[in-house]
């Protein structure tokens, strides 16, 4: 009795995994293995047809898939940095103590909890390169959501205004864990403003930085809702994110097999982004 | 499922034959033995029901103006069957193709629905919707009530899928104050491609872009597509087997929409729904825009507008539109008495059609189309004199897919970052391995 406690404990999570994560992500192999439209009765076994044709430039999805990945790498590229290094300059000017503090802790956190219909709305009625008031306001008449590298600009700076907030509360709760006795230690030595930063912030910060650093990268390569409303994918196509185009072929076009495909490449892309990043922040533990 | 309804059994509970019977034991004909029945010579299905009390859930995407008048519709009929409840749904038109089938498949999906012409094919080949053979007796429906190209929309592999409520095509609209202002008679706007030229010469005199082209598929796509087919093109052959987009007609078309911006009648890069409002607040002279657009601008207060015909800039008349039809849906459980009213649900609002015109649409009858009451909505009918020379998006099983690749070579072309021809022969290459990837996969 006593031995399965622990596993009784973790029966109900595991149950809940099973049946949501692991099971569909299983049949999303066998899946990614057939020529797959559930509602047509002939699901033909393909093999790894779905993944060769990935790799094979002569065929329909290879140019649309590439260029979805390419477009996810430029925005994860161009997004994370911002998204981890601005919300900590925030956390920090948050975490002093200033009247108003808690009123802008709010207002830094209030864009976060708008759902991503209504930023994208709103954001493309603003930026609209004829008609937005981004373009009267500045007098210019850019083309924030038809052009390049404008689309990308704005869709960065969307996202960053978005999502901001969140990286910075983790921020917060992870700068308020840091013992104060560590900071009056290093005054104590001499240390100066970057001196502590350097060397008591940054390193008191460094599991909520994984989780931050990890999290940013994982929500970043999954962007979807933002091309969808704001871009449309355009011009052209350059904007149409991966997990945009597997949505467009395996929900609109319902070609399951070769949508799970692309997912599987996605997510072995991104484990072993995940892996690298892991292994950089416990190499610095050392 | 249950197999043990059969053709005669529900005959002889005074069902009506045909789409009644869905999962009968005949599985030869077509690709999805599931879903079959009906057929050419289907008896005609009920127009009233009396048996018990029944429920019926009605999907659609009337997201605009139509919503409301659909929704008065749904009640009127609630009011003269009390022992049918029809509730009605709307979702965005795009969740709704994707929400649809699932919940077909998973057997929670609604009674009724309404679909695009070129929806129907792929749903009818994916066994999400009935046969409506019988309906279309008992309405007695014939091919010469309708636009011929919406009627014949409505069948595949010999059986008829999708009763069709309306069509809904592309029409010029034009703010008459902007018109005035660059010295333009407001009443009688551009008829040709010369007119519609010097039109546009003399609001760029006044500094006005009078046609602003959008690259999005509402409506730059279906400018294109009224566009091809006016210089005699066609979007795909007729067995639609093969992209025919990027020929000659083609590149006509979106060279004439992409000089439109070169020559500085359009502001370059505009944004979904930008010429929309363009014409509303006064930037913009004209916007071809679909039928539903009316509904639109009647809400916008001081706005002086009007709406005609699309100027003839090709060889012939044409113009873009769609079709709203009517299908039912696939259930795991087979009620007949749902299935009945259902279909008398379908007959009591396809006669209504003039309340639906109302709406901000062009009805699909002909002898509503040619009525007093729908030549009284000016609107209407003005983009009504068009109903010969409409063509519709081809329905074939797979075909969004296809003409999906055509979206992006008009918005490339429009914004300027590929020429015309080349935009269109790189898509029609895509189009052409997904149509014949279709074709493997739907047979």
């Amino acid at each position: 009795m006593r031995r399965s406690t622990p596993y009784l404990f973790l029966l109900p999570y595991v149950a809940i995994f099973a049946t949501f994560t692991l099971v569909p992500a299983v049949y999303g192999i066998w899946i990614s293995l057939h020529d797959w439209d559930y509602l047509l009765p002939g699901k033909p076994f393909v093999g790894l047809a779905n993944y060769a044709a990935l790799f094979d430039s002569a065929s329909p999805v290879f140019d649309f898939f590439w260029q979805s990945m390419e477009a996810t790498g430029i925005f994860t590229v161009a997004s994370v940095p911002l998204l981890i290094v601005a919300p900590m300059g925030v956390a920090l000017l948050l975490n002093r103590a200033f009247p108003g503090r808690t009123l802008f802790r709010a207002v830094y956190f209030a864009p976060y909890v708008l759902g991503v219909a209504v930023i994208g709305l709103l954001w493309r009625f603003l930026l609209d390169p004829n008609l937005g008031m981004v373009n009267s306001l500045l007098g210019t008449d850019i083309p924030w959501t038809t052009g390049l590298p404008w689309a990308w600009i704005s869709l960065v700076g969307v996202t960053v205004w978005w999502t901001l907030g969140f990286n910075a509360v983790i921020y917060l709760a992870g700068l308020q864990d840091i013992p104060r006795d560590l900071y009056d230690a290093a005054r104590v030595d001499g240390a100066g403003r970057w001196a502590e930063f350097r060397h008591v912030t940054i390193p008191g910060l460094r599991p909520v930085l994984t989780f931050v650093v990890i999290n940013t990268i994982l929500a970043s390569a999954n962007m979807f809702g933002q091309s969808y409303l704001i871009t449309q994918g355009a011009p052209g196509v350059e904007t149409r994110t991966a997990i945009m185009y597997i949505a467009d072929e395996g929900l609109r076009s319902y070609r399951m097999g070769s949508a799970a495909a692309m997912s599987y490449f996605l997510t072995l892309g991104l484990l072993l982004v995940s892996v690298i990043v892991f292994r950089l922040f416990r190499e610095k533990d050392k | 499922m249950t197999d043990n309804l059969t053709r005669r059994g529900l005959l002889g509970l005074g069902v009506g034959a045909g789409g009644a019977v869905l999962l009968g034991a005949c599985g030869d004909d077509g690709p999805n033995p599931v879903v079959n029945g009906g057929g050419g010579d289907a008896q005609p299905a009920a127009t009233s029901y009396s048996g018990p009390n029944v429920a019926l859930t009605f999907w659609n995407g009337f997201t605009g103006g139509d919503g409301p008048v659909m929704k008065s519709l749904v009640e009127k009929f609630n009011a003269a069957n009390p022992n049918i409840k029809v509730t009605m749904n709307v979702y965005e038109w795009a969740d709704y193709y994707q929400k649809v089938p699932a919940a077909v498949s998973t057997g929670n999906g609604p009674d009724l629905g309404i679909m695009h012409v070129e929806q129907v094919a792929t749903n009818a080949a994916r066994g999400v919707v009935l046969p409506l053979d019988d309906v279309a007796a008992s309405l007695q429906l014939k091919e010469e009530d309708f636009s011929p190209p919406v009627w014949r929309a409505g069948v595949y592999n010999s059986k008829r899928y999708a009763i069709p409520l309306d069509v809904h095509p592309q029409g010029m609209f034009y703010n008459k104050k902007v018109l005035q202002a660059a010295g333009l008679d407001p009443e009688k706007p551009p008829t040709t491609g010369d007119e519609y030229l010097a039109a546009l010469d003399a609001l760029k005199a006044k500094g006005i872009q009078g046609h602003w082209a959008s690259p999005f598929p509402f409506t730059g796509v279906h400018q294109f597509e009224s566009l091809t087919w006016q210089f005699g093109g066609q979007l795909f052959d007729d067995a639609a087997s093969k992209p025919m987009f990027a020929e000659d007609a083609g590149v006509k078309a979106l060279t004439w929409l992409v000089d439109l911006v070169k020559k500085g009648y359009s502001p370059k890069n505009v944004a979904q729904d930008a010429d929309a409002i363009a014409l509303q607040n006064g930037k913009a002279a004209f916007n071809w825009n679909g039928i539903w657009n009316i509904n639109t601008l009647n809400g916008v207060k001081g706005l002086e507008w009007g709406v005609s015909a699309l100027p003839q800039i090709g060889t012939q008349k044409a113009a873009w539109a769609g079709s709203h039809n009517f299908v039912q849906f696939k259930q795991k459980a087979n009620d007949p008495n749902k299935l009945t009213a259902g279909k008398v649900f379908i007959n009591f609002i396809s006669q209504q059609s003039l309340e639906w015109a109302k709406g901000g649409q062009v009805p699909a009858r002909k002898e509503v189309r040619e009525s007093a009451e729908f030549k009284g909505l000016k609107e209407q009918s003005a983009i009504g004199t068009q109903i010969d020379d409409l063509h519709f998006p081809p329905s074939v099983p797979g075909i969004a897919d296809a003409m999906a690749t055509m979206d992006v070579a008009v918005n490339e072309a429009i914004l300027l970052r590929k020429e015309p021809a080349k935009a269109l022969a790189d898509a029609a290459a895509k189009a052409g391995q997904i149509l014949e990837q279709n074709k493997k996969k739907y047979g």
